[in-house]
């Protein structure tokens, strides 16, 4: 070994060296539950400034039939492997019921046809993706709005919870899909139980039979196969706590951003 | 020839060199979970919507042989990219561990770094603009002249600083054509542009805003115009620092920390 190698050698272990610190210094601050605390601050601060900013009825854009995208992209779940989902979908969903209950004057078990005949809405929106991309198609659902008002929510609710059938990450109850908004969202007029996407009937890959559509925020808040809508005064209880299956697992609560 | 001295001339404000460092952590940190971000999906479209089987800018991994190698395209081209982008350290990603935070793949922790440093950079940009608009800093330093912007000029200048020729003396004591046409449009336009665009991809501030999407051409275009940014910063910081070592490193480095840069001049200046 010549001494150039041993010094190109060395050169190279000092450089694997410090790159090694480097990436384990950053992480170790990453992984800091202080740091970890004040980079969370964002997201409150995130939260008021865009509802103190964009009006609570402003409606997200919506497109004509020449944008929708050929190559929506399903994500998360796209076909749960759920018992009690596998048994619905080969009956055809004629057993599904949409339970809506928790802090209601009235609560409800909806068949498919009750909810289609809900007060409906039909829009052309844009999903925008935690992961950066976005994909256009259209989407016709019953109105939550409304349909909370059916069930009358109680004074104290504050959230609505939606239970979905499907698991992600191993299964079992820790890996359920559940999601949460506020009532502003809720009652949003582009808030909807979307039953048809591009003029077909939901399909699986999409949140068959039932999928939220909460446009304004990104896709991981518009739970698919959703079982049960509750309303609730806050949703500590559930699951980690965060109000949500990504939630959970250190996303934002509020997506707008 | 007469003798040269030194003389100290105020050349940065306390609001300048404070917000100068600031950034400096705020832009790190946005690069490095910009790119932890975009490596969730590390593809950049055009328009509203992507065209997943078409994208403008893809880095992926593919086998050949018994081994991973990374790809890069770009409209057209398609280069062999690894050990930098679409496959490094042994697992594919878009851009390598050294340069995200975190180092692994953690696409929340990304965001939180980022939305964070994206208020840090926007108050401290904020303080920045309304001070130095108020004290005229930026029209009087950052503004090119009429006569530094003639054609004749222009080329003198490019010509000294491709011999690494430094402008002395009287001419020390203002930023040149290039300077000013290299800081003001980074903080005038770039900088603000990454605001803007960053904005846009917020599903959100579009339903407020819809103008923001459409002046940009949909959010596909707005993320894309994020990541050219980004890198102009990034080109903008590399040469800014090179020249920072080129032109006397501890006479910038004081003049950015105590404010006090130090020119030649002749005879018995005061």
């Amino acid at each position: 070994m010549s001494a150039a190698d041993t010094r190109r050698g060395w050169l190279k272990g000092a450089a694997a060296g410090a790159a090694g610190l480097w990436l384990t210094a950053c992480n170790k601050v990453n992984d800091n539950p202080q740091v970890q605390a004040t980079l969370k601050s964002a997201e409150g601060l995130t939260r008021q400034a865009q509802r103190l900013l964009i009006s609570r009825k402003a409606l997200a854009q919506e497109f004509t039939e020449a944008d929708i995208s050929s190559d929506f992209r399903p994500n998360g779940s796209i076909s749960p492997g759920d018992a009690e989902y596998r048994k619905l979908l080969m009956g055809g969903f004629a057993d599904y019921r949409l339970v809506v209950d928790g802090l209601v004057d009235k609560p409800l078990s909806l068949t498919l046809a009750q909810v289609r005949a809900l007060t409906s809405r039909t829009q052309i929106t844009r999903h925008d993706c935690v992961e950066g991309w976005s994909s256009i198609g259209k989407w016709k659902g019953a109105r939550l709005g409304p349909l909370l008002d059916l069930a009358g929510l109680k004074a104290d609710a504050r959230y609505i919870v939606f239970h979905c059938a499907d698991s992600l990450g191993g299964g079992g109850a820790n890996g359920r899909y559940y999601e949460s908004i506020d009532l502003i969202d809720a009652y949003h007029p582009q808030t909807i139980m979307a039953y048809e996407m591009n003029g077909a009937v939901l399909p699986v890959a999409h949140g068959a039979p039932l999928r939220l559509r909460v446009e304004r925020q990104l896709g991981y808040k518009h739970a698919k196969y959703v079982m049960r809508i509750e309303a609730v005064a806050d949703f500590a209880h559930l699951g980690a706590g965060k109000g949500g299956f990504w939630e959970d697992r250190g996303y934002e609560w509020y997506a707008g951003i | 020839m007469p003798p040269t001295m030194k003389a100290l001339v105020y050349r940065h404000s306390v609001v300048t060199r404070l917000t100068h460092w600031i950034n400096v952590v705020a832009l790190t940190l946005l690069l490095m979970s910009g790119l932890q971000i975009f490596n969730a999906h590390p593809a950049l479209y055009w328009g509203q919507k992507s065209t997943f089987a078409e994208p403008w800018v893809a880095m992926t991994a593919v086998e050949r042989g018994d081994e991973m190698i990374g790809l890069t395209k770009v409209g057209p081209l398609t280069l062999e990219t690894t050990g930098l982008f679409g496959f490094s350290g042994n697992e594919k990603r878009g851009f390598p561990a050294w340069s995200t935070a975190p180092s692994y793949r953690n696409l929340a922790d990304g965001r939180h770094w980022h939305f964070f440093f994206a208020w840090v950079f926007v108050l401290n940009g904020l303080v920045y603009l309304s001070a130095n608009s108020l004290n005229g800093h930026i029209r009087r330093d950052l503004l090119p002249t009429r006569d530094q912007l003639a054609p004749r000029h222009l080329w003198h200048e490019i010509l000294d600083h491709a011999r690494l020729r430094f402008a002395k003396g009287e001419e020390a004591r203002r930023y040149n054509a290039l300077q000013k046409l290299a800081y003001g449009g980074v903080v005038l336009i770039v900088l603000p542009l990454m605001v803007l665009t960053g904005l846009t991809m917020s599903p959100a501030v579009d339903a407020g805003q819809p103008w923001l999407p459409a002046v940009f051409g949909g959010r596909q275009s707005a993320r894309t115009i994020h990541f050219i940014c980004a890198g102009l910063i990034t080109a903008f910081v590399l040469v800014h620092v090179a020249m920072v070592l080129l032109s006397g490193v501890w006479n910038n480095l004081r003049s950015m920390v105590t404010g006090r840069y130090a020119i030649d001049v002749e005879g018995d200046a005061r």
